[in-house]
C-alpha cells in the first residue's frame, strides 16, 4: 500500500518536455509545534500572526510535505469493472456479491439484468434455506437491498426476521450480533411491515458494550482477549443497529458512554505526514481482516452509522478530513476487497452526520507560463459531487529553491460553468520552478461549519514551467588562456561547429540561462558529451557560478582519460529540467583532437558494446568453389581402345582353334556330366556376380552370395575334377 | 662352297630350332602359353591407353593391369605344375593344379573388381 501512495505522489500529469526522467522524492517535514485549527472563524489578524510564525518555522524547516488528493474518478470506475466482473456470469458468494454491488452502486455502474436475476434468485434461495448461519442471511439481505429483489413474497421475510431474532437471543460473539442485528435492520428498510423490533434492546446493548475495551478497541468475544479496531467499527455499527431497532428506550448514559469510547478510539489514530489519518490493526484474525484499509473503513462505517442514529459525535474536523485523505491517497487499489473498503468508506463520508469532508484538488498541477495557464482549484466532496458555496483563497506561496514564503492572501474567482475556482494571474515573482501553494477554504454560510470539514490550510505542490532562453552561448579553443578560435552558437537550435585542438590547448564552453521573468535559471542537468568516432564517450558536467554556465576542458590533463585517442570527437550538449519546456539534447558539431601517442602501459579504451545484429545475425553467404572436373579423354578414343582390348581375346580364341582344342575329355555318363556342367556354370555364375558387383552391388552382398556360391562350386568342382582324375588314372594304368 | 655363318643365318637357325622344339610340347601346355600371351597383350594395350590419355582413374588402370598380370602369373604356375617333365610336381594330379588355378583366379578377380571402382 505504501507503494501505491508514493506512486500517486509521482503521477503529476504532463510535466513538460522533460528529456530526462525526474523523480519526485517524498520529502519529510518537521512536526509543527502547534496545530492548525480548521475552523475558518479565526479573524484576519490571527491569520497574520499565524502566518508569521509559520514563516519562521518554514525558514527553519527544510521542506513542507505537500500532496494532492483527488476525489473519485473514472479510474476507480474502470478498476471496479475489472476487479468485480464476475467469472461465468455469476458471483461466487453472496459476500462477494454484496461487496461488488455496493461498489457499483456508489460508483453509478449498472449491472446487466441477467446477472441481477441470477443473483436475486440465489438471494431467495439463501433466505428460504434453513441455514443455521446468520452470516448467509445477512449477506443475502444486503445484496437484496442493493438490487431491490422481491423478497416480500409469502412470509419469507417474516420467517427470516423470526430466525434472526432467535440468533440475536443466542448470540455470543460480536460477529453473531453484527450479522443478526444487521440483517434485522436491512429487513426493516426493505419490508417495513415486518416486525423486527427487539424486546430487550437495553440488555442486548449492554452485552455488546461489555466487549469493549478501555482504549477504544473491541474484542470479538469474551473468551478471546485480542482486540482490534476493525472489531470496534463492527461494534459501532451493531450498536447503532440496536438503537434503530429498539422498542423501548435505551439508557441515555449508555449512549453517552459509547460516544466517549469513540472519542477514545481516536486517540490511537495513526497519521501520515501529508495529513492522512488511519487506523491500523496489529494482528490477523481467522477471517483474514487485516491492514489499515479494512480497519479504517470499518471504523468510518461504524461511526457514521452511529452518528446517523444517535446524533452527532464530537470528532474534530481535521481527523475526519484526515480519514478522507487516507482513502483518497490510496489511489486505485489493486484488489477487489481494498477497492470495496475504500469506496464504501468514502460513500459513508460523502454524506454523514458528523462532518462532511471537503477535498481541495487541482485538475492540473503543472502550469505553463508560455501558454499562460490559469491555476484552477476544485472543491468537492470525496465522491466528486459539488460542495456548498464557499470561497478559496491563496494564502501563501513557498518556493522550493529558496526558503522563504511570500504571503499573498488572494481570493480565487469562482467559475460557475466549470465549477472551479480560478486564479486570474500567477502571483508576482512566480517563475519557472516548483512551488507549494497554500490555500484556505472559507465557507459562505457560517451554519455550514457544523456540517462540513474544510481542513484549515491545504498545501499543494505546483509546477510552473516555461521556456528558458539560452544567451551568450559560445565555444572557444584557448591557447594558454588566450582565445585562439571562437564560435558563437545558436542554442537551442541546430549547430554544426568544426574545431581543431591539440593536447596543449583548452576547450571552453559557456552560456547563460534566463527564465521568462528574466531571472537566472539553474537546470537539473547540464552536461557536455564528447564522443570519439570509435564510440568511446566522455561526459562533463557544466558548472555554474551565478548566472554563467561554463566548463573548461584542459586537454593536457584529460589526455589519459581520453585513452590517448586522437581523431574526430562529436560534441553534444544536454540541458534539462522538469520545469523547462524546451529541454534539449543537441549535437553541436565536432572537434578534431590531436593527442600524443599512447605509452606502453596506458589503459586501453573500454570495449564498445557489440552490435548484436553483427555478431548474432546471419553471416555472409559462402559460395563454395568445387574442384574442377578432371579432363577426360574424348569418347571416340576410349571406344577405340575398348575395341582394341578385345582383339587379343579374339586372337586367343583363334589360336585355340588352330591348336585343335576338343572336348573329348568331357565326361559322357550322366552324373559326372551334370557335375561338369554345373562346375562350368558355377564359374560363369561367379564371374557374372563379379560383373554385378562392379555395376551395382556392394561388397557385403557380393561376399555373402560369393560364399554361398563358393561352397557350391567347391563341391561340384571337387566331384567333377575327381571324376576326371580317376578317369585319367584309369587311362594311365591301362 | 660353304657360306660363312652370319648372324642373320644364326638367328634364323635359332628361330627354326626353337620353333620345332616348341611344336613338340604337349597341346595343353601350348594352350596355357597362348593364354599367357593373350593376357600380356591385353596389359600392354592398357598401358598404351594410359600413356595416351593420362592416368586419371589410376585405380582403374592398376586394377586392369594387375588383373592381366596376375592371371598370367597364375597361368605360368599352372603350366609349371601340369608339365609332366617337371619332376618336382610328379605326384600332383593336374586336376588339382587346375582347381588351384581356378580358385586363385576367382579370388584375384574379386579383388580386381573391388579395386576397379
Amino acid at each position: 500500500m505504501e507503494i501505491q501512495r508514493t506512486k500517486s505522489l509521482m503521477q503529476r500529469g504532463k510535466i513538460g518536455n522533460c528529456t530526462v526522467y525526474c523523480v519526485k522524492t517524498h520529502r519529510r517535514r518537521l512536526r509543527l509545534p502547534f496545530r492548525l485549527v480548521s475552523s475558518p472563524s479565526i479573524k484576519f489578524e490571527m491569520m497574520w500572526k499565524l502566518g508569521f510564525a509559520f514563516l519562521l518555522v518554514a525558514a527553519a524547516s527544510i521542506c513542507e510535505a505537500a500532496a494532492i488528493f483527488s476525489p473519485i474518478s473514472e479510474a476507480h470506475r474502470s478498476a471496479a469493472l475489472e476487479l468485480f466482473s464476475p467469472a461465468a456470469g455469476m458471483f461466487t458468494s453472496l459476500e462477494e456479491a454484496s461487496e461488488s454491488l455496493r461498489t457499483f452502486e456508489v460508483l453509478g455502474i449498472e449491472i446487466g439484468t441477467d446477472l441481477k436475476d441470477s443473483t436475486c434468485k440465489s438471494v431467495v434461495d439463501a433466505l428460504s434455506s434453513g441455514s443455521p448461519n446468520s452470516k448467509d442471511l445477512y449477506y443475502a439481505l444486503r445484496v437484496s437491498s442493493v438490487l431491490k429483489c422481491k423478497i416480500s413474497e409469502g412470509d419469507l421475510t417474516g420467517g427470516v426476521a423470526l430466525r434472526l431474532k432467535d440468533f440475536v437471543k443466542d448470540a455470543k460473539s460480536l460477529l453473531d450480533f453484527y450479522y443478526s442485528i444487521g440483517g434485522l435492520v436491512l429487513i426493516k428498510d426493505q419490508a417495513s411491515e415486518v416486525d423486527v423490533l427487539l424486546e430487550d434492546a437495553d440488555g442486548i446493548f449492554r452485552s455488546v458494550k461489555d466487549l469493549s475495551q478501555s482504549d477504544g478497541k473491541w474484542r470479538y468475544n469474551s473468551n478471546n482477549p485480542e482486540s482490534s479496531t476493525y472489531a470496534a467499527g463492527i461494534a459501532l455499527e451493531t450498536l447503532s443497529g440496536i438503537i434503530t431497532l429498539k422498542s423501548s428506550e435505551i439508557d441515555g448514559n449508555l449512549i453517552h458512554a459509547l460516544k466517549k469510547d469513540v472519542v477514545k478510539l481516536f486517540d490511537n489514530v495513526d497519521k501520515y505526514d501529508d495529513g492522512a489519518y488511519y487506523f491500523d490493526d496489529q494482528f490477523v484474525d481467522a477471517s483474514g481482516h487485516q491492514g489499515p484499509v479494512s480497519a479504517t473503513s470499518s471504523v468510518v462505517r461504524g461511526l457514521t452509522t452511529l452518528a446517523s442514529t444517535s446524533g452527532s459525535l464530537n470528532i474534530p474536523g481535521d481527523k475526519i478530513l484526515g480519514l478522507a485523505r487516507f482513502f483518497l491517497g490510496i489511489g486505485v487499489p489493486g484488489t477487489g476487497k481494498d477497492l470495496y473498503y475504500q469506496i464504501d468508506a468514502l460513500a459513508c463520508l460523502d454524506q454523514n452526520r458528523v462532518l462532511v469532508p471537503l477535498i481541495l484538488s487541482l485538475p492540473a498541477s503543472v502550469l505553463s507560463i508560455t501558454s499562460q495557464d490559469k491555476l484552477k482549484v476544485k472543491v468537492t466532496t470525496v465522491l466528486g459531487s459539488t460542495g456548498p458555496p464557499l470561497s478559496v483563497k491563496l494564502m501563501q506561496v513557498f518556493s522550493s529553491g529558496s526558503k522563504d514564503a511570500s504571503i499573498i492572501n488572494k481570493e480565487l474567482k469562482f467559475d460557475h460553468k466549470e465549477a472551479v475556482h480560478v486564479l486570474d494571474a500567477l502571483p508576482a515573482g512566480v517563475d519557472v520552478g516548483e512551488y507549494v501553494f497554500a490555500f484556505e477554504i472559507a465557507l459562505s454560510d457560517l451554519e455550514h461549519k457544523k456540517i462540513y470539514a474544510t481542513g484549515g490550510r491545504t498545501k499543494v505542490p505546483v509546477y510552473v514551467t516555461g521556456v528558458v532562453k539560452v544567451e551568450n552561448d559560445k565555444v572557444e579553443v584557448l591557447e594558454s588562456d588566450s582565445v585562439e578560435t571562437q564560435q558563437k552558437l545558436d542554442l537551442p537550435g541546430k549547430n554544426d561547429v568544426a574545431l581543431a585542438a591539440n593536447h596543449l590547448q583548452k576547450l571552453r564552453f559557456s552560456f547563460q540561462l534566463t527564465t521568462p521573468l528574466q531571472n537566472p535559471f539553474k537546470p537539473h542537468q547540464a552536461l557536455l558529451k564528447l564522443r570519439h568516432e570509435s564510440g568511446v564517450e566522455h561526459s562533463f558536467v557544466v558548472g555554474n557560478s551565478g548566472k554563467l554556465f561554463e566548463t573548461t576542458l584542459d586537454f593536457l590533463g584529460l589526455v589519459e582519460n581520453f585513452f590517448y585517442l586522437s581523431g574526430k570527437y562529436d560534441i553534444e550538449l544536454t540541458v534539462g529540467d522538469a520545469a523547462m519546456e524546451n529541454s534539449f539534447l543537441q549535437p553541436l558539431g565536432h572537434i578534431e583532437l590531436d593527442l600524443p601517442d599512447a605509452p606502453e602501459k596506458s589503459a586501453r579504451p573500454p570495449a564498445q558494446p557489440i552490435n548484436p545484429y553483427l555478431r548474432y545475425g546471419p553471416k555472409p553467404e559462402i559460395a563454395h568453389v568445387f574442384r574442377s572436373q578432371e579432363k577426360r579423354p574424348p569418347q571416340e578414343l576410349s571406344y577405340a581402345f575398348l575395341g582394341l582390348v578385345f582383339v587379343p581375346f579374339l586372337a586367343f580364341l583363334i589360336g585355340l582353334l588352330r591348336l585343335g582344342v576338343n572336348m573329348k575329355n568331357f565326361p559322357t555318363s550322366t552324373i559326372p556330366a551334370a557335375f561338369a556342367i554345373l562346375f562350368h556354370g558355377g564359374i560363369a555364375a561367379v564371374l557374372g556376380l563379379y560383373g554385378l558387383f562392379w555395376l551395382k552391388l556392394d561388397l557385403f552382398t557380393t561376399l555373402k552370395t560369393l560364399g554361398v556360391m563358393g561352397i557350391f562350386l567347391m563341391f561340384v568342382g571337387h566331384r567333377a575334377l575327381s571324376h576326371l582324375a580317376s578317369a585319367s588314372e584309369k587311362v594311365k594304368s591301362a | 662352297m660353304v657360306k660363312p655363318a652370319t648372324t642373320k643365318d644364326d638367328a634364323h637357325a635359332l628361330f627354326y630350332s626353337l620353333r620345332s622344339a616348341y611344336s613338340a610340347t604337349p597341346t595343353n601346355l601350348k594352350i596355357i602359353d597362348l593364354y599367357v600371351v593373350f593376357a600380356v597383350f591385353t596389359a600392354l594395350i592398357q598401358v598404351a591407353y594410359m600413356a595416351i590419355v593420362g592416368s586419371f582413374p589410376f585405380n582403374s588402370f592398376l586394377s586392369g593391369v594387375l588383373s592381366c598380370v596376375g592371371t598370367a602369373v597364375l597361368a605360368v604356375c599352372l603350366r609349371i605344375q601340369v608339365n609332366k617333365e617337371n619332376k618336382e610336381f610328379k605326384d600332383l594330379p593336374p586336376e588339382r593344379a587346375f582347381a588351384d588355378f581356378v580358385l586363385c583366379n576367382l579370388v584375384l578377380h574379386l579383388v580386381i573388381m573391388n579395386f576397379l571402382g
